[in-house]
């Protein structure tokens, strides 16, 4: 979520799932909703048969599906456009170039609630595939030459008519005249005339009384340009204006049930819970950490709320995590923190694991073998441990790999491994957060099976057998171990419900549940787990059980937009469509009136719960700007904060069969992070001379990720792995459907059925032709069908065959588009 | 109102509106319900742990005379906003994820260089893994770095997780494993 972070100030999917249901136009790019997300698919269907919705006189809204294999989405959708997998950055380019030739933006929008206006800094430049300040040496940039042009008062200077050389409108328009639509064709394999066809339909949406929502999910994200692949799709809704509104937004499908929620909560290394920066090491204290990681006020009408509150957010946070211990007088144990060493992400741990420097790994619900790129390599760096916990309900690829993945000898592998039973999801309560930010109480519904426990529990018994430990023996630096708060009425089992009020969080001085974020202080007097999930569990009680639903639209959902106020909670404040004041324009009357977000009725903002103080006139002169989470108070086009450049720009994956065709000497994402040449290890592309065929990993409706292998419905409706290949490629190479085949990369190799369909096809690039075949994911040695074929399940990993490498900016690794060669078994 | 208090307002006569709403008629699939194997089971409120969605459920439960509870039927709550009473066909079959016979039922271990799992109490794994922790953590601790900079960090370990954690495990797994100085959190989204 680094992209929509970048220009919108944090990563979510701003709308929600029934919201859907008030677009005009749908362009759905990198996701197959109608598969992977059936259920949240009605409200895309059931806009479709809208006759009020839909581009000029309405008659249904338009679904534009861009993706390279024609799935049950594409069959619905008004149009369908096969692209070459990891190339979206030139198509999105191809329609800002389109939106801002034409003058189809929403003009008084980008005027005024995007940084369109504001002037760059004259050291700022691109040429030849490069920004300004690039280190081939480092393979870094110094982005400091992406700033803006500041004023003596510290402001960013500013051109409101927008005919500034330098200001970002200008800057943008001169950046993407480059994205023709023969450029588009060229590297995306999308025919100019398909591709004028979608532009014309998303050129209207920059109306004001029309609206269009972009949905996206990992087909955008798993590559090593996924952030810029993103921020292009944010980009041109801002320039649309469609941000913040109903029916708008950039809409990620999240794939498993509670990933927004430990997303929110920081299972991950980069931030703290509610998207704070994690602490990184030179920052000696509060004051060097905030002037890191708060955003500053960079327009006299930006509240900056986010920079503005984030002590308070911080130190509540400390104040929840080290109790009494977190004093002014030690900086409320901010040295408590640990501060990494750079990026400790996913594909780093196995870097670290297979250098030998990994000492062990837990993992809770996760299976390292089949879920990261790389499986062989993955593979290695799991035998390198000393040890291993898995937590899980069922036996993983992972738990065990000793004895059941390709070429292991149980006794050369020196893993201790510990399978430890866990719960599922039903034998115990909490909440889950959808991918619509909502998050729902669920009832513990029968008693854990067998000896199966709760991973809270084991995580608490294991800590405080730690910290007994540390209290008999001594050991390194005990203090945060120590003094790490488990105010539980029973530690070894804290309750969902007591940490549920904890992540709310309190006031100190009266004990009482908070209400509100604005309420939090940065002088230890209040407590807070999670800044963004005040409210959700207030005096009143826990916000995310109230179940008010359909039954009674008039009195649960008063606005009739589907915001249904009172069904569960949603973050932050119950609100349901984030950068909601842009809904509405200078004035405060919705962009269109029939589908209000907010609304000033002339003493306080009423609607959706306002993203805005709630009696700010918008004809106060300070009156704040809408994105409040930013600086700029503006959503920022250009943006500073993403390492590969201020602007997306198209690079090609790192495997590809064709040269860069806007610059051949830039071939891939200048800083991209090279894992194995980084450690001295053979580099791991291939090329097309040996690896012809363009691929990409996905998955299907029946399964998910891996679990589902363990379910005999699902097991019986989706039985075997498969390779998706269109016929003429079958046919070159002498395979008939349902032949077996090997399918082959520079990592590793997989055998199984070729499914020969026209859901996958071939692409003209330029004079190159390519075929593009798909990979299902869900297979591997462990599960109901791996039992039946215990040898062949060896080779069921899609992921052996997936490059060691990620997103430049997120390191979220590339899944999604690599080379292959494939011949018959 | 709660989904009992829906279902006595559906049979109250408002049948007719309902039954245009959500494409079935509530009042009688109520009636024919009662007379089904969900007759006297207790109802709770879950939601699906696939694909984030999130799409409520209703699961069904019964008490045996020994106390054992046995679960009856996980069907859509037709009441919410996000579902409407669908479930795709993983969440039809959430039955068979929550009750399996694949289960893994008591702790495992496997001793390095074993061609085999053995069994192993709850007592012993747990001290078996602080030990392990504890090891780690003093070994590859790092409270200065080269720099000269504080850190205070466990380098060796590493926690992934999260996928189908409830938030409040999420948010407490995130606390505890920064509170043993681990910097390597992940989880499924990023995989």
């Amino acid at each position: 979520m680094v992209s929509l972070a970048a220009t919108f100030g944090r990563g979510a999917m701003t709308n929600h799932w029934r919201d859907i249901k008030n677009a005009d136009v749908i362009f759905i790019a990198g996701a197959n909703p109608a598969e992977a997300h059936p259920v949240g698919f009605q409200w895309f269907m059931r806009a479709k048969l809208d006759p009020a919705r839909g581009p000029g006189k309405g008659g249904g809204a338009k679904i534009i599906h861009v993706d390279p294999r024609f799935s049950r989405t594409s069959a619905v959708a008004d149009q369908y456009v096969r692209i070459r997998t990891g190339t979206d950055v030139a198509m999105f380019g191809g329609l800002m170039n389109y939106v801002l030739q034409n003058n189809k933006f929403h003009d008084e929008y980008v005027r005024n609630y995007t940084n369109a206006t504001f002037i760059v800094n004259e050291k700022y430049g691109f040429s030849d595939g490069l920004f300004n300040g690039y280190d081939p040496k480092k393979r870094s940039y110094e982005a400091t030459a992406w700033n803006y042009d500041l004023g003596a008062d510290g402001f960013a200077q500013r051109d409101i008519s927008m005919q500034h050389p330098r200001c970002v409108f200008q800057l943008m328009k001169a950046h993407y005249a480059r994205y023709t639509p023969a450029m588009v064709e060229t590297i995306t394999g999308i025919p100019q005339a398909d591709f004028l066809k979608i532009a014309e339909v998303v050129g209207e949406m920059g109306r004001p009384d029309k609206v269009m929502t972009i949905v996206y999910a990992v087909g955008l994200t798993q590559h090593t340009t996924g952030v810029q692949l993103i921020r292009s799709g944010a980009l041109l809704q801002l320039l649309l204006g469609n941000m913040g509104r109903p029916g708008g937004g950039m809409n990620a499908e999240r794939g498993h049930a509670n990933i927004q929620g430990n997303t929110d909560h920081a299972i991950s290394w980069e931030i703290l819970p509610g998207y704070l920066k994690v602490p990184l090491p030179g920052q000696k204290n509060i004051d060097d950490y905030l002037k890191a990681s708060a955003s500053k006020k960079l327009d006299p009408n930006s509240w900056n709320f986010f920079g503005t509150n984030y002590k308070k957010f911080l130190v509540s946070l400390l104040k929840a995590w080290y109790g009494d211990t977190a004093t002014k007088d030690n900086d409320f144990a901010f040295s408590y923190l640990p501060k990494p060493d750079g990026n400790s992400s996913w594909i780093t741990i196995w870097d670290q694991a297979i250098q030998g420097k990994m000492e062990g790994v837990f993992l809770s619900g996760m299976t390292a073998t089949s879920i990261g790129p790389d499986t062989n390599q993955v593979l290695q760096g799991l035998s390198n441990l000393k040890w291993l916990v898995v937590m899980d309900p069922f036996p993983t690829t992972t738990s065990e790999f000793w004895h059941t993945a390709v070429d292991m000898d149980p006794a050369k592998i020196q893993t201790e491994v510990f399978m430890v039973p866990t719960t599922h999801w039903i034998e115990k309560s909490g909440s889950f957060t959808n991918s619509g930010r909502w998050s729902q109480w669920k009832d513990q519904v029968i008693p854990p099976e067998g000896e199966a426990r709760h991973d809270h529990w084991i995580t608490a018994e294991i800590f405080q057998r730690v910290k007994s430990l540390y209290q008999k023996e001594g050991g390194k630096f005990p203090d945060p171990v120590m003094h790490l708060t488990m105010d539980y009425k029973d530690p070894r089992k804290p309750d969902f419900d007591e940490l549920a009020r904890e992540i709310n969080g309190k006031d100190l001085k009266t004990g009482k549940q908070m209400v509100t974020f604005a309420k939090l202080a940065d002088d230890g007097s209040t407590s807070s787990g999670d800044w963004i999930y005040v409210g959700s569990y207030t005096p009143k009680g826990n916000m995310m059980k109230r179940r008010m639903g359909i039954s009674d639209p008039a009195k649960n959902d008063p606005t009739g937009m589907g915001f249904y106020p009172q069904w569960s909670w949603s973050w932050p404040l119950n609100r349901r469509i984030i950068y909601n004041r842009a809904s509405a324009d200078t004035n405060g009357n919705p962009w269109d009136p029939k589908r209000p977000g907010i609304k000033w009725n002339g003493t306080k903002w009423v609607g959706d719960v306002p993203d805005y103080p709630p009696a700010m006139s918008p004809h106060d002169p300070k009156a704040w700007l809408p994105f409040i989470m930013n600086g700029e108070g503006t959503g920022r086009l250009f943006s500073n904060t993403c390492v590969d450049g201020p602007l997306p720009e198209h690079y090609e994956p790192m495997e590809s069969p064709v040269q860069n065709a806007l610059h051949p000497s830039v071939q891939n994402d200048p800083v991209v992070y090279l894992y194995d040449q980084k450690a001295g290890r053979p580099d791991r592309f291939g090329t097309s001379a040996d690896f012809p065929i363009i691929a990409t990993t996905y998955r299907l409706t029946e399964h998910e990720h891996y679990l589902t292998q363990q379910v005999p419905l699902l097991v019986a409706l989706q039985p075997e792995p498969f390779v998706e290949m269109p016929p003429g490629l079958a046919q070159e190479k002498g395979i008939k459907n349902g032949d077996l085949v090997t399918v082959k990369s520079k990592r590793g190799q997989m055998v199984v059925r070729a499914l020969v369909t026209n859901r996958v096809g071939q692409l003209t690039l330029g004079g190159t032709k390519a075929w593009q075949v798909g990979i299902p994911i869900h297979w591997g040695t462990v599960g109901i069908q791996a039992d039946k074929n215990p040898d062949r399940a060896k080779y069921w990993l899609a992921n052996a065959l997936t490059p060691f490498v990620g997103d430049a900016n997120s390191r979220t690794p590339e899944f999604k588009s690599f080379l292959v060669a494939i011949d018959k078994a | 109102m709660t989904r009992g208090d829906f279902f006595k307002f559906a049979g109250a006569g408002a049948g007719v509106l309902l039954t245009s709403e959500l494409g079935f008629d509530v009042a009688k699939a109520t009636e024919i319900k009662k007379q089904l194997r969900i007759a006297g089971a207790t109802e709770a409120h879950s939601v699906c742990p696939y694909c984030a969605v999130g799409c409520s459920m209703i699961a069904y439960t019964r008490q045996n005379a020994d106390g054992t509870v046995n679960i009856l039927q996980i069907e859509g709550d037709p009441d919410s906003p996000i579902n409407e009473g669908r479930l795709c066909p993983k969440g039809a079959t959430a039955m068979q994820l929550a009750v399996s016979s694949r289960r893994v039922e008591s702790p495992l271990y496997r001793a390095p260089g074993a061609t085999e799992w053995q069994k192993i109490s709850w007592d012993d794994m747990l001290d078996k893994i602080a030990r392990r922790v504890k090891d780690s953590r003093d070994r590859t601790f790092v409270q200065v770095d080269k720099k000269g900079n504080l850190v205070n960090r466990t380098d060796g370990i590493s926690f992934a997780g999260g996928a189908a954690f409830s938030s409040e495990e999420g948010y407490f797994a995130a606390k505890v494993m920064r509170g043993l100085g681990l910097t390597h959190l992940e989880q499924q989204a990023r995989v």
